[in-house]
C-alpha cells in the first residue's frame, strides 16, 4: 500500500496517523516535541473546538489543543483502518 | 563544602571543543535527544505499566469532552453554567446578607452606641469610629460575605473539576482572530477571582507582545471586588423590574451579560492593540486539556473560604475601614454652609451626570482606588450624607436591613434611574484596575507607557460607554 | 537491588498515622533548614496537592496547565529534621526555554536542593517519564512520586513501581496525595535519600545514536577532567552540544566549578533562583 504524506489538519476525527515530520524550526518544533509530538508518535484528532478550530489531538494519552496553522506544519502518515478500533 | 580549589585555568578550550563537536553532530542534535530519550521512556512504560482495559482516554471523559465542547451544546452549556452560578449566588445570599445586616447594622452598632454613651464618649469620637469605621466595614462584610462565600467554592468546583481548559478550547478561535494567545482566555479566568493574580498569571504566556495584550486586558475580567457591586445592583434595580418570580433570574442575567461584555470587550480591545501598538504575529499555541477529576466538596469549601473568601473580605476591610473613616470626617468637617462632602459631590455631580452616573459615584470611585470592595458602602453612606443633614447623626443606615431600603435610599435620597444603576455596572466593568493591578502590572512589565495604557484605557473607555449609554438614553427620552 | 529501602513498610506496613507523628507541618516558616527539596513535575499531576499534603499548607490546585507560574515555598520537620519544599512551576521539559521550565531547571541545577520529588501521574506514565529521565541527568538525589494511583486503579491501569524504581534507579512512592495515602512513605524516601542512607543509581539516557553518543561522551570526559566532582558532566555535555546559552555562561563564569561536589553544600545556600 502507497505511503500518503498528509498534514494533521487534514485528518478525518478518530483517524490516528503516526507522525511522519515537523516543518517547523526553532522553539516551536521544540514545543511540539516537549508535548511528545516527534516523529514516529501515534497521533489522533479527538475533538473540534465549537468555533471549528483549534482541534484537540490525542498523544501518548493525553488531549493536546493545536491551532490550525500549527497543525498545518505536522506531516503525518494515517494508520491503516484495521488498526483503528472503535 | 564547595572545592575552591577546582577553578579551571581557562574554560574557554572547553566551550570550543564543544563548538566543533556542535558542527559535527550537526543542528538536529536537539531532535536526536529527545528522540532518545522518549524511546527510553516508552521502553520503561512498556514493561511497568499494564492495562486492564481499552488504551487511551476514557470513556467518561470521552463523553463529556464532546458534550461540552460540542458544536451545538458548548457554548449554551457554558453560558448555563455561568447563570447557575450567579443565579445560586444572588438567590442564595439574600438571607444571610440580611441577617448579618440585622445583627451588625442593628443589634451590634446599638450595642456599640449604647457602650460608647455609657462610657460618655466625645460625639465626634464615637461618630468617627462608630459611624466611620464601623459602619463602613459593617457594610462590608454583610453585603460581600453572603454572596463570596457562595460564589467562590462554585466557581472553584468548576475549576478543580477541569472546566476552564474547555472553556479556553472552546473560546480560542475568537482570541486567535484578536491576534491574541489561547493561554489569554487563562489568565482571564484567574482575573475572575482577582486582576492582580491574573497579570501575575500572564507569565504561561511566552511572546512578550501577547503577554502585553492579555496583561492589558485583564481588567476586563470582574473581579472579586466588583462582583458585589454588580449583583446588588443587578439585584434591586434589574431583578425588580422583572415579576417577582423571576426576579433572580433576571437578576443573574444582567450580571452575566455584564461579564460576557467584559469578554466581549476584552477581545475588541486585544484586537485594537495586536493592529495598533502591538502588532505582530500571533505564536504558537497549545493547551492540554486535562483529566477531568472528581472535584473534592469539601476541601473546595474549605480552600475556598480561607483562599479567597476571607483574603478578599479582609482586604475589604481593611480597606473599607479607613475609607469609613474618611467619609465620616468628609460629612461632618464644615466648610462655609455645608460639609466637604456636599462640596465635593456637587462640584463633581454635573460631570457624573453627563455620563449617566452622579457625583458620589465618582467621589466613591476615586476613594475606591486602593479596592473595589468598597464602592458600595461608600456610595450608601455618602448618599445618606450628602441627602438629608439629619441622616447622618440619625444613623439612618442601621434601617437599612434588606435591599429595598437601599433601593429605597438610592431612588429616593440619591435621585438614582434605572440608567445610574446600569451605568454604575457598566462603569464598574470598565474603569481603572485597582492601585494593588497596577502595581503589579509596573512589577511585571517595568514600563511606565504600558503600565499607564493599562490604567488609562479602560478608564477613558469607561467615560466613553457610559457617556453613550446615557446620551442614547436622553435621546429616546428614557431618562 | 536496594528497593525494599524505598518503603519500609515492614516496619509499620498500615499504621500511617505512626508514621505521620514524625511528620510537623511547618507551612511557611522559614530559617534554618538542615535540607532543601524541590517538588517538580508536569502540570495536572497533582503537584500541588503533594506540596499542600506536605507542609499543611492550602495553595489553591486549579485543575489547569500552568497554574503554578510563580514558585510556592513551605517547610516541614521530618525525624527532627527541618525540610524546605519549593513547589517549582509544572513543566513538559526542562529543555526548551520557556520562563517557567528556566526557573524549573535554575532551581534543580543551580539552587542544588538535597533532593528533587518528580511528581508523575501514574495514569500517564509514559509521557511523564521525559521529564523525570531529564531531570536524574541534572540530579541523582530525585525520588519520584507516582501520584494519582486512585485514577489509574479507575481505568485498570496497574503500574509495577518496583520494576519502575529499578529501571530508573531512584524511589518511587505510590501515592494518593489527595487522601494523604503515601505520604509517610514519601516522607521516608525524601528522608533516606537526603541523607544519603539510600544510595541512587539514576538511570542515564541509554538510546542515544553512536555519533551523538561518541560526542556526548567525549565531552562529558573533558568536563569531568576540568570540573572534578561536577555531579551532572553528562548532561552539562548535552547542554554544550545543543549550544545553550545560559549553560555556556555558566561555564565561562566558572559557576559550574561551584556545583561540585553538590552533596556536601551547606544548607544555607541561597537559591540561585532569586534572580531568575
Amino acid at each position: 500500500m502507497a505511503v500518503t504524506v498528509q498534514t494533521l489538519d487534514t485528518l478525518a476525527p478518530g483517524q490516528k496517523a503516526v507522525v511522519k515530520d515537523l516543518a517547523v524550526e526553532g522553539l516551536e518544533r521544540r514545543r511540539l516535541m516537549d508535548l511528545g509530538i516527534l516523529p514516529g508518535t501515534v497521533i489522533e484528532p479527538e475533538l473540534k473546538s465549537p468555533l471549528g478550530d483549534p482541534t484537540a489531538y490525542l498523544v501518548r494519552g493525553t488531549l493536546i489543543a493545536l491551532r490550525r496553522e500549527q497543525a498545518r506544519h505536522i506531516h503525518v502518515v494515517p494508520l491503516e483502518e484495521e488498526q483503528d478500533e472503535h | 563544602m564547595t572545592d575552591k580549589a577546582m577553578p579551571p585555568d581557562s574554560p574557554d578550550p572547553l566551550l570550543d571543543m564543544a563548538d566543533s563537536l556542535r558542527q559535527e553532530v550537526g543542528p538536529d542534535f536537539h531532535d536526536r535527544l529527545v528522540e532518545s530519550i522518549y524511546t527510553d521512556a516508552s521502553q520503561i512504560a512498556s514493561h511497568t505499566v499494564t492495562h486492564d482495559g481499552e488504551r487511551g482516554r476514557f470513556y467518561w471523559d470521552r463523553t463529556l469532552d464532546r458534550l461540552l465542547t460540542s458544536r451545538t451544546w458548548g457554548f449554551p452549556i457554558m453560558g448555563l453554567m455561568l447563570m447557575a452560578v450567579f443565579w445560586l449566588t444572588i438567590s442564595g445570599a439574600n438571607v444571610p446578607s440580611a441577617m448579618l445586616a440585622d445583627l451588625l447594622m442593628d443589634k451590634v452598632y446599638n450595642a456599640l452606641h449604647g457602650a460608647a454613651s455609657a462610657l460618655s464618649l466625645p460625639w465626634w469620637l464615637s461618630g468617627f469610629v462608630i459611624d466611620g469605621m464601623y459602619l463602613a466595614t459593617a457594610w462590608v462584610v454583610s453585603v460581600m460575605l453572603p454572596p463570596m462565600a457562595i460564589f467562590f467554592p462554585l466557581f472553584t468546583l468548576l475549576e478543580d473539576f477541569g472546566y476552564l481548559p474547555r472553556v479556553a478550547f472552546n473560546l480560542d478561535r475568537l482570541f486567535h482572530r484578536a491576534g491574541a494567545h489561547g493561554k489569554q482566555a487563562l489568565s482571564m479566568m484567574m482575573g475572575f477571582g482577582c486582576n492582580a493574580a491574573g497579570v501575575i498569571s500572564t507569565r504561561i504566556i511566552d511572546s512578550p507582545r501577547e503577554r502585553l495584550i492579555a496583561i492589558i486586558t485583564n481588567n476586563f475580567s470582574i473581579c472579586n471586588g466588583r462582583w458585589p457591586t454588580l449583583i446588588l445592583m443587578g439585584t434591586i434595580f434589574i431583578g425588580a423590574t422583572a415579576p417577582p418570580a423571576l426576579a433572580s433570574f433576571a437578576a443573574a442575567a444582567s450580571v452575566v451579560t455584564i461579564a460576557v461584555l467584559g469578554i466581549i470587550l476584552a477581545l475588541g480591545v486585544s484586537w485594537f492593540l495586536s493592529r495598533t501598538w502591538l502588532k505582530g504575529e500571533t505564536s504558537a499555541f497549545s493547551l492540554e486539556l486535562p483529566p477531568y477529576r472528581p472535584p473534592q466538596i469539601l476541601q473546595t469549601l474549605y480552600t475556598s473560604v480561607i483562599d479567597r473568601t476571607l483574603i478578599v473580605l479582609w482586604r475589604a476591610v481593611v480597606m473599607a475601614a479607613p475609607a469609613g473613616a474618611i467619609i465620616w470626617l468628609l460629612g461632618n468637617i464644615t466648610l462655609g454652609d455645608a460639609s466637604l462632602a456636599v462640596h465635593l459631590v456637587q462640584l463633581l455631580n454635573p460631570i457624573g451626570l453627563l455620563f449617566g452616573l452622579n457625583g458620589v459615584i465618582l467621589v466613591a470611585y476615586v476613594l475606591a482606588i486602593p479596592a473595589n470592595e468598597i464602592v458600595i458602602p461608600t456610595i450608601l453612606m455618602l448618599t445618606l450624607m450628602v441627602s438629608g443633614s439629619d441622616a447622618v447623626q440619625a444613623g439612618v443606615m442601621i434601617e437599612m436591613e434588606d435591599q429595598t431600603q437601599v433601593y429605597n435610599v438610592l431612588v429616593n435620597m440619591g435621585g438614582w434611574t434605572l440608567l445610574t444603576a446600569i451605568n454604575l455596572m457598566l462603569f464598574s466593568l470598565i474603569h481603572n484596575p485597582c492601585s494593588t493591578t497596577i502595581l503589579t502590572i509596573w512589577n511585571e512589565t517595568k514600563n511606565l507607557r504600558w503600565t499607564t495604557v493599562a490604567t488609562l484605557l479602560p478608564l477613558g473607555l469607561g467615560f466613553a460607554v457610559t457617556f453613550l449609554t446615557a446620551t442614547v438614553a436622553r435621546l429616546f427620552g428614557l431618562v | 537491588m536496594n528497593t525494599d529501602a524505598v518503603m519500609p513498610k515492614a516496619a509499620c506496613a498500615t499504621c500511617s498515622l505512626a508514621q505521620n507523628a514524625r511528620l510537623i507541618k511547618l507551612g511557611i516558616e522559614t530559617g534554618g533548614w538542615d535540607y532543601v527539596v524541590a517538588l517538580a513535575g508536569n502540570p495536572n499531576t497533582g503537584k500541588s496537592t503533594v506540596f499542600n499534603a506536605v507542609t499543611g499548607l492550602r495553595q489553591h490546585t486549579g485543575n489547569w496547565p500552568g497554574k503554578t507560574v510563580t514558585r510556592a515555598e513551605g517547610g516541614f520537620i521530618y525525624d527532627g529534621k527541618r525540610y524546605k519544599l519549593v513547589d517549582l512551576p509544572g513543566t513538559y521539559s526542562l529543555l526548551s526555554t520557556s520562563v517557567d521550565e528556566e526557573i524549573a531547571r535554575d532551581f534543580i541545577l543551580f539552587g542544588q536542593p538535597h533532593v528533587t520529588v518528580v511528581v508523575v501521574d501514574a495514569t500517564r506514565l509514559e509521557r511523564n517519564l521525559n521529564l523525570v529521565l531529564q531531570i536524574l541527568e541534572i540530579t541523582d538525589r530525585v525520588v519520584v512520586c507516582l501520584n494519582l494511583m486512585d485514577e489509574a486503579e479507575r481505568h485498570g491501569i496497574k503500574v509495577d513501581d518496583r520494576a519502575l524504581a529499578r529501571d530508573l534507579g531512584v524511589p518511587v512512592v505510590p501515592t494518593v496525595a489527595r487522601r494523604g495515602e503515601g505520604i509517610p512513605e514519601l516522607l521516608a524516601a525524601i528522608a533516606q535519600v537526603a541523607s544519603g542512607e539510600y544510595a541512587t543509581r539514576p538511570h542515564r539516557i541509554r538510546h542515544l545514536d553512536p555519533e551523538v553518543g561518541q560526542a556526548v561522551e567525549r565531552l562529558t570526559r573533558e568536563i569531568e577532567k576540568t570540573f572534578k566532582g561536577l555531579p551532572n558532566a553528562r548532561w552539562v555535555a548535552m547542554r554544550l552540544l545543543e549550544g545553550d546559552e545560559r549553560i555556556i555562561e555558566a561555564v565561562r563564569k566558572h559557576e559550574l566549578g561551584e556545583l561540585a561536589p553538590a552533596a556536601e553544600m551547606a544548607s544555607t545556600m541561597q537559591p540561585a533562583l532569586e534572580t531568575a
